[in-house]
């Protein structure tokens, strides 16, 4: 190709031109026509993985201000994991919901062209407009079920707070331009080191509003309240895909930014960030115990992974960058099949979502309970599964770089959010069904798939991890 | 060469995968998968036999050694090896999973195929346990095996078994954790050192420590092994998962999952921080001491079997940590022999009490009496059992508890008064209760009709009878192959003089074969 400014841009345009597509197809259906939609964005994010393997170890710039960097391109590979993961367990589930289909799948994939840009964007103003196409849609797809109340409270409560959290993002970069001179990462970053700016307060409130920004996309405490009920009111596979797809953009920007423009401040942001996280994990794990809504338990327990993944961040190390990489691809993967279980198991007048509803799932629907319960260990960490090593990937990052304590939190959280997992699994396994609740219901094949595909990726990371933990090391060797 | 070893923990996993694929939601086939599972683990214990036929009982090396890089960017290796300590437990792995199986044929009605595939991952964990020589590997059997046993408990227990299954869970793996943030800590410090991390655990043994960071990577370890054991304070999960826990959880939580933390003393904590173990070996010791009398005195008044049995496992443990604490080569060899022979009554007094339970559906001491003349064969094994827990010479736990206080003694003597004194404490319990359940008049009359021993009861119960008398007869058997190896453990540890020095003459190296063959004439 003559343009390589292009080069970079083809993962995002695949998705893009399949979500027009599905607009497009949308647009031309008939009224009770029911078209298979989740096809288009299958095949976009199916081009956007076979561009970006193209695209690896070239690091090309497009337009000076998107680099298909190893990085970004492992970040979009992770992206297309969970966005094919969401199609996937959406089939069946949009209709039995009654969920406009077109405008669903348009959404989910903008979105992840937003998550897409934001991975790979080097430039401050560009992670912004990237950051604003993925929460305008994610806001939209939060009450997507317009007849559910919870739905637009959380969406409402989501688009408010995200508003809100923008803008502080915004005056951050205006505040770095005014000392820098310039939104490029690089520029940024050269312009730092140069000089000893460290007592200079202009530097330190764009840092802290540009944190606030990201702690705020990544749940981080005390930015986490829209949380619980963000995730509570949206559709469980909605939850799924915002409690992975953004935390993942978020993260990859936040590491991209933190880590090579504001690094000379590391000693200044580090120690913050080092609380933010151990408050995370504890926030985070402690109040899951209390809930009985699994969504809302599920959201506690991904504001606890927020906090892993700070540790990582915190760390900065080559170990810390390449288990962020690695963490991020266990959780989504673990937490969106854990998200599609609970999606797959409701119904159109009930989400079945309470804790009590998975009493004696066991009988009703082992294979289920069975795959259900591999997702919770490995969100709980524990082996032979994903999630074991990306925790133990995290935190030996923590201590090689000397933050012991941040571990020591982090594995006791751990043990505490076993127990909220494991209260799960005993109603599934160890509870009757009470009497009244509704019966199983009946669970899609294509979801079904999903969820074994999801599942043999668990254990393929958590008993095989080699090839993935070398991909993961190669990705950041390139740049920062 | 065959890999014997992955073969030995691989094939039992083989076989739960094997039997997770037979259709049996309506409880049909569930005979089949009975016997298959037993023939599995029948399979499994040849294995292990195998293994000991072609162990070299002269060599203190690990044997076997498989090793292929797994996790290369961490010098992560599949790294497994057996010595002779290993070699016993995984042995006594394989001997106690088919009784296990046995012990539950008419027990276990529902979820039939479940239960032994757990039964069967649990065996695979726990053999992966004794081989691993990665710490690495080591841990993640280690967590892995709490998954299988989380289960047993939680589905097939009794009434409080859900309280028991998370209570088990959240002990252990509070304890574990921490252990796993030192195992990073040290791999961490070899990569420091050398330049490379790497999780061998031979490599990690040569390993030069600061004393400071040892004190708190031997806590980790420590903490994570005592709750295990489980180390009086730290007892608090055992009677509740035992209690609760199914016959052949039982069996196996008493029989091989208490030795696991037992064996992580003598394997890990004591060999990779011998400064720090040297100093708190005292202390730990006391903790061990005030174990064997408290768990006895706690023993003595329940009126629950199995509750009774569970806190004479505390007492016993007790033992084991204490001849571990000694560092010599007596005390050393009589704390693996204990193990094995605990392993053995303890399991069957766990079967017996379960064979009763069974029949009654209660445990209470004082709905039984004057059993001995309804089921005369049940009392005689059951008195076998009982006799070779409280350490009568002739069986079993006589040859471990005699080493284990004549380590002590050499080390230091005031230990010893305390043990002695557990050992009058057991015979009090045990034979007590013997008293109340067998002796006397039929008092119940609903125990007047009981069966005595089934075929498939026997099945289960003469093994354990039969070993609790060769081990105590033949004592050389099970400690010539050990032997190498805790001389090893010992030197390795290096303060096998003891930290109180009494009598310096008393360290002759070769104390622990005479005293052995004093115990066989």
């Amino acid at each position: 190709m003559f343009n390589t400014d292009l080069d970079a841009l083809i993962p995002m345009l695949c998705v893009t031109l399949t979500a027009l597509a599905t607009l497009g197809t949308e647009a031309f259906r008939g009224r009770a026509e029911r078209l298979p939609m989740g096809w288009w964005g299958l095949i976009g994010l199916g081009g956007a993985a076979l561009s970006a393997a193209l695209l690896w170890n070239r690091n090309v710039v497009g337009y000076g201000v998107i680099v298909a960097d190893n990085f970004g391109l492992f970040v979009t590979f992770i992206l297309v994991v969970v966005g094919a993961l969401t199609i996937m367990f959406s089939s069946q589930v949009v209709y039995r919901d009654g969920i406009p289909a077109g405008e669903y799948y348009a959404l989910v994939l903008f979105s992840i062209v937003g998550m897409i840009m934001m991975a790979t964007a080097t430039d401050l103003l560009v992670i912004f407009i990237a950051l604003e196409i993925l929460s305008l849609a994610v806001y939209v797809l939060t009450g997507v079920r317009r007849e559910s109340a919870k739905g637009i409270e959380g969406a409402f409560k989501y688009f408010l707070l995200g508003a809100f959290s923008s803008a502080f993002f915004l005056y951050g970069i205006a505040f770095t331009y005014g000392v820098a001179g310039s939104t490029r990462l690089e520029a940024v970053g050269s312009f730092l080191s140069a000089q000893a700016l460290s007592d200079n307060p202009m530097i330190l409130l764009a840092v802290g509003l540009l944190l606030v920004g990201f702690a705020f996309k990544i749940s981080a405490v005390p930015f986490h309240m829209w949380t619980p009920d963000a995730y509570e009111g949206a559709p469980a596979i909605v939850t799924g895909f915002m409690s992975t797809g953004v935390k993942v953009a978020a993260f990859a920007a936040f590491t991209r930014v933190f880590l090579s423009a504001f690094e000379p401040f590391s000693g200044d942001w580090a120690p913050l960030v080092a609380w933010v996280a151990a408050a995370t994990m504890i926030l985070g794990t402690v109040v899951g115990v209390a809930q009985t809504n699994l969504k809302r338990m599920l959201a506690y327990s991904s504001i606890a992974h927020g906090g892993y993944l700070l540790v990582g961040l915190v760390a900065a190390n080559s170990v810390g960058k390449a288990a962020i990489l690695f963490y991020l691809l266990a959780y989504s993967v673990t937490n969106l099949a854990a998200f599609g279980a609970i999606a797959l198991l409701g119904s159109r007048d009930r989400d079945n979502d309470e804790l009590r509803d998975y009493a004696g799932l066991w009988n009703t629907r082992p294979a289920l309970a069975a795959l259900m319960t591999v997702c919770l260990l490995s969100l709980g960490g524990l082996p032979p599964t994903a999630g074991f090593i990306g925790k133990w990937y995290i935190f030996s990052a923590a201590v090689s770089a000397g933050y012991y304590w941040l571990a020591i939190v982090g594995v006791l959280t751990s043990v505490v959010s076993v127990f909220f997992y494991l209260r799960v699994v005993v109603m599934m396994y160890m509870a009757d069904r009470e009497a009244g609740l509704p019966g199983p219901v009946t669970v899609p094949g294509l979801g079904m798939a999903a969820l074994t595909v999801a599942i043999a990726m668990i254990f393929y990371l958590g008993v095989l991890p080699t090839q993935v933990l070398d991909f993961a090391a190669e990705s950041i060797a390139t740049i920062f | 060469m065959m890999p014997l070893l992955t073969l030995s923990w691989a094939a039992p996993l083989a076989g739960a995968l094997l039997l997770l694929l037979i259709p049996n939601r309506d409880g049909k086939r569930d005979g089949m998968i009975r016997w298959l599972a037993l023939a599995i683990s029948l399979v499994a214990f040849a294995l292990t036999l195998v293994l000991w036929a072609r162990f070299d009982q002269g060599s203190s090396e690990f044997q076997f050694v498989e090793r292929v890089p797994w996790i290369p960017a961490f010098g992560i290796d599949y790294y497994v090896g057996l010595d002779g300590i290993s070699l016993m437990l995984v042995v006594l792995t394989g001997f106690l999973t088919p009784i296990a199986l046995l012990s539950s044929w008419e027990g276990i009605e529902h979820k039939v195929k479940e239960f032994s595939v757990f039964i069967l991952a649990l065996h695979a964990a726990m053999i992966g346990v004794f081989l691993s020589l990665d710490l690495f590997l080591f841990y993640v059997f280690w967590d892995a095996m709490l998954i299988p046993m989380y289960f047993l408990i939680g589905i097939w227990g009794y009434d409080q078994r859900i309280y028991a299954a998370i209570k088990f869970m959240l002990y252990t793996m509070a304890g574990s954790v921490l252990m796993l943030i030192a195992i990073l800590g040290l791999a961490y410090l070899h990569s420091d050192a050398t330049g490379s991390y790497t999780f061998d655990l031979l490599k990690l043994y040569t390993l030069q420590i600061a004393p400071e960071t040892q004190r708190w990577f031997f806590l980790a370890f420590t903490l994570a092994f005592a709750i295990k054991v489980p180390l009086f304070p730290f007892h608090t999960w055992l009677p509740d998962a035992h209690v609760q826990a199914p016959t052949a959880g039982s069996v196996i939580l008493a029989g091989v999952l208490l030795k696991m933390g037992t064996y992580g003393l003598v394997r890990f904590a004591f060999p990779l921080f011998p400064t720090a173990a040297a100093e708190f070996a005292p202390w730990i010791a006391v903790l061990a001491v005030i174990g064997i009398i408290y768990g006895a005195l706690v023993a003595m008044v329940q009126p629950d079997m199995k509750k009774l049995v569970a806190y004479s496992s505390v007492s016993h443990l007790g033992f084991v940590v204490l001849g571990i604490c000694a560092m010599n080569v007596q005390g050393v060899q009589g704390a693996i022999y204990q193990m094995l022979a605990h392993g053995v009554s303890t399991g069957g007094l766990f079967l017996i009490v379960g064979m009763l339970s069974d029949r009654r559906h209660t445990r209470l001491i004082s709905e039984f009496g004057g059993l001995k003349s309804v089921m005369p064969r049940l009392t005689a094994a059951f008195l076998i059992i009982t006799l070779a827990s409280i350490g009568m010479p002739g069986l079993n736990g006589f040859v471990g508890e005699f080493l284990i206080m004549l380590g002590a003694f050499r080390w230091d003597p005031r230990y010893v008064v305390g043990a002695g004194l557990g050992v009058i404490l057991s015979a009090v319990y045990m034979l007590w209760m013997f008293q109340r359940v067998y002796y006397g008049e039929v008092t119940h009359d609903k125990n007047a009709k009981l069966a005595d021993l089934r075929p498939r009861e026997w099945a289960a119960a003469a093994p354990l009878c039969a070993m609790a008398i060769v081990m105590g007869v033949f004592p050389m058997l099970f400690l010539k192959p050990m032997e190498p190896a805790v001389r090893k453990v010992v030197e390795q540890v290096g303060f096998s003089q003891p930290v109180r020095v009494q009598n310096p003459e008393v360290k002759k190296p070769e104390g622990g074969k005479e005293v052995v063959l004093n115990v066989q004439h």
